[in-house]
């Protein structure tokens, strides 16, 4: 099904197109200048890529259509550009085609508070939505380390620190509305009607909570990295904000002790809101970068959040119990902000302290993902993998789910070094695919990842994929070379 | 230490400002409007000193048209005991300047006899920062503004460090008086919803400006509100001579 693009042939759709291109949205959208496109010939991945032939800026939904109408017609890749802090390469133009940057569809974000959810547009990130709804006494929980636009954060199935408690992109979204590559405009949750014209807006969609009805079309979409849609509205799930809260930090003889500890604590089913892991390496890290004096031993950073005192207290002692079951080093704990901010300074600060370690290095970051109870050996054989081929690098995790990342302080224009760094990172999935795990935990195929998702997913998945894909983009237009790997 | 705090209603800080087409003001029909940064921030100093047993009360304040009710009910869920909203229509409200709030403020300080007036140093829409000064002046208290640290002085008085151009500068001030708070005083809470609704039960007084016999005619007039001008696109030159040549035709460099 693999649609050939010939370079020549792209450019000659393109410039035929952009006359077409400025009626749909006026001569300011279509940006053409060396200067404007090289903006967005990158994201926060390592992959090196030709810029776009054209940027375009649709201010709202129905230029977007217009816009994949023209694209489909000739066979033009689009490829969809948020805020560029993806770390895949999902966003980056390999074909020099067509980038729509979703950027000035803008709007305020529209809460519903006694329904717990709220309708963002493409322009809004995460921190603009939490500053936005934080008079409501409710907050958006997904905290991935970049500011991203919330619907990119759909398109990557984004995850944050607090995910077991609060969840993933995935657990957190209601409704999309979402273009097809032939223009299509859709709800994938329905749409409903405004009840009273309002400025700047207002498609208002579906936002009950519950549904059997139809497909599971939001999910679909959840995750596709621009391959089946353009998100150009997202309804998310918003939460109260706990009212109390407290943290704790443990550190322990070996990681092993640590990821037991973290088994444990689930299975008291405490609910906490982080629970995350530093190795020794990175305490050590951290230690230099905030000139604290923590146990350079593996790690545990907590956070509690609750409705009373006594309840954080209640989670705070009882992990207190468990850790020191397991051969606890330390335990320290606090509940005023001061504390609490003192303690995780390490966790806080983790990836600058880890790029320190080496001046002039840029940050390599490795995403997998185990089940919980092959975390431990899989970090431990992780590090041994490390040190014997005597790279430089962190650990640091979201042992809860368990997820981890590996930051590697790399000197980019060293190629050796690079490969060396590659192969580690191929060890790496190939170790977590072997635990059952998955190649990536939060950042998403993109580029780089799309050659281990036939042995993850099983042949019989992938030829879905494409199914699907041909279905919703028969011409292959739609983030081409991202995803899906080959038949 | 009974500590008042006002609070204005101001257009959020992350909204877009749009000109009236006629020049008379901004766009504030259907915006975002929320409590001024500067004024989460004295009202968190407050709440801060009570949690301290510093203060044994706080008080919210607002001079404003009906809708700032809805900021005097975010201020009593980040921890204001009480509310008093000095009511004015949304037309007289638009014309309100920082004289009219300070002379407010001054009479609902002689009547419920307070021991501070927390405000922020500024509001974000009009930019004036002239409320604290004048209230002082008024009633003839010492002033703290732009308040970074306060602290206990001992013996009926408060210590506060100020942000200024040349640093910092540490006053000591006797109870009573006015602070005006600074961005770096404190972090704000954020309301939790329990909060918000426990908020709905503390008393909120209504009093209309008419019962105070305050004059609240504008002083000044606003001419008309523009725009700053449009950057305009630069040009690119060859070489430098081209480039002397056009600083030179452009009246930059003696020709």
């Amino acid at each position: 099904m693999r649609r050939v693009f010939s370079t020549q042939a792209i450019q000659t759709a393109i410039e035929k197109s952009l006359p077409d291109f400025e009626k749909v949205a006026g001569s300011s959208a279509v940006r053409t200048q060396e200067s404007v496109r090289r903006q967005f010939a990158r994201d926060e991945s390592h992959f090196i890529s030709p810029p776009p032939a054209v940027v375009l800026e649709p201010t709202n939904v129905e230029q977007v259509s217009k816009f994949m109408k023209i694209c489909n017609d000739r066979g033009i890749p689009v490829v969809p550009f948020g805020t560029g802090t993806g770390l895949e390469g999902g966003s980056m133009s390999t074909l020099g085609g067509v980038c729509i940057s979703t950027q000035q569809i803008i709007g305020e974000p529209q809460l519903r508070e006694q329904d717990f959810v709220c309708s963002v547009k493409p322009s809004t990130t995460r921190i603009a939505l939490n500053d936005a709804i934080k008079h409501s006494g409710l907050f958006f929980p997904v905290d991935p380390g970049a500011d991203a636009s919330v619907c990119g954060m759909v398109a990557t199935s984004a995850s944050g620190t607090n995910a077991i408690r609060y969840g993933t992109m995935k657990e957190n979204v209601i409704n999309l509305e979402v273009v097809l590559a032939d223009g299509t405009i859709l709800d994938t949750k329905g749409k409903g009607r405004c009840p009273r014209f309002a400025p700047f807006q207002l498609r208002f969609t579906k936002t009950c909570r519950k549904s059997s009805a139809g497909f599971n079309f939001t999910e679909l979409f959840v995750g596709s990295e621009g391959t089946l849609g353009v998100i150009t509205q997202a309804t998310v799930k918003v939460h109260p904000r706990p009212q109390f809260f407290s943290a704790a930090v443990c550190a322990f003889s070996s990681v092993h002790q640590a990821a037991s500890t973290v088994v444990e604590i689930l299975q008291w089913s405490i609910p906490v809101a982080r629970i995350e892991l530093l190795d020794t390496v990175q305490v050590q890290a951290s230690n230099a970068y905030s000139n604290l004096s923590l146990r350079e031993a593996p790690t545990l950073f907590i956070e509690f959040h609750g409705s009373s005192e006594k309840e954080v207290a209640d989670q705070t002692a009882a992990v207190e119990d468990i850790c020191k079951s397991h051969e606890a080093l330390d335990f320290d704990s606090g509940a005023s902000p001061d504390k609490m901010a003192n303690l995780w300074k390490a966790r806080h600060n983790a990836y600058y302290a880890a790029l320190a370690l080496r001046k002039g290095a840029r940050g390599f970051t490795t995403d997998v993902c185990v089940p919980i109870s092959k975390l431990a050996d899989v970090i431990s054989e992780t590090r041994a993998d490390l040190d014997e081929h005597e790279i430089l690098g962190t650990v640091v995790g979201h042992v809860g789910d368990g997820n981890f990342h590996v930051i590697l302080p790399t000197i980019e224009e060293d190629k050796t070094e690079h490969r060396k760094i590659q192969s580690f990172s191929d060890r790496l999935v190939r170790r977590a695919l072997a635990a059952d795990g998955t190649c990536t935990g939060e950042h998403g195929i993109g580029l780089g990842k799309r050659k281990y998702l036939r042995e993850e997913l099983g042949e019989n998945t992938i030829r879905l994929m494409h199914t699907v894909k041909k279905a919703l983009d028969p011409k292959n237009i739609l983030n081409p070379g991202k995803v899906l790997p080959e038949l | 230490m009974k500590i008042l705090v006002g609070v204005k209603r101001v257009v959020d800080y992350a909204v877009k400002i749009r000109i009236m087409p006629d020049r008379s003001g901004v766009f504030t029909e259907g915006v975002q409007h929320s409590m001024n940064p500067f004024d989460e921030i004295a009202l968190e100093e407050a709440v801060k000193l009570k949690e301290k047993k510093l203060a044994t009360e706080v008080v919210a304040f607002s001079l404003g048209g009906p809708k700032s009710a809805e900021v005097l009910r975010t201020a009593l869920a980040k921890g204001a005991d009480k509310a008093i909203h000095v009511q004015v229509s949304d037309a007289e409200a638009g014309k309100l300047e920082s004289f009219h709030v300070a002379k407010t403020l001054q009479k609902i300080v002689e009547q419920e006899k307070f021991d501070a007036v927390f405000l922020g140093k500024q509001a974000i829409d009009d930019d004036s920062s002239q409320t604290a000064p004048i209230l002082a002046g008024l009633l003839d208290w010492p002033q703290a503004l732009y308040a970074s640290k306060v602290e206990d002085g001992g013996s009926g008085h408060m210590k506060v460090t100020r942000e200024i151009d040349g640093g910092l500068d540490t006053v000591k001030v006797k109870v009573p008086f006015v602070l005006s708070a600074d961005l770096r005083l404190n972090e704000p809470r954020y309301a939790t919803l329990p909060n918000i609704m426990k908020a709905k039960k503390k008393p909120l007084k209504n009093i209309p400006i008419t019962e105070l016999g305050i004059d609240i005619s504008p002083q000044t007039q606003t001419i008309e509100v523009t725009e700053p001008p449009v950057r305009q696109a630069g040009g690119f030159v060859e070489d430098v001579s081209a480039l002397v040549a056009k600083l030179k035709e452009k009246g930059f460099v003696k020709a």
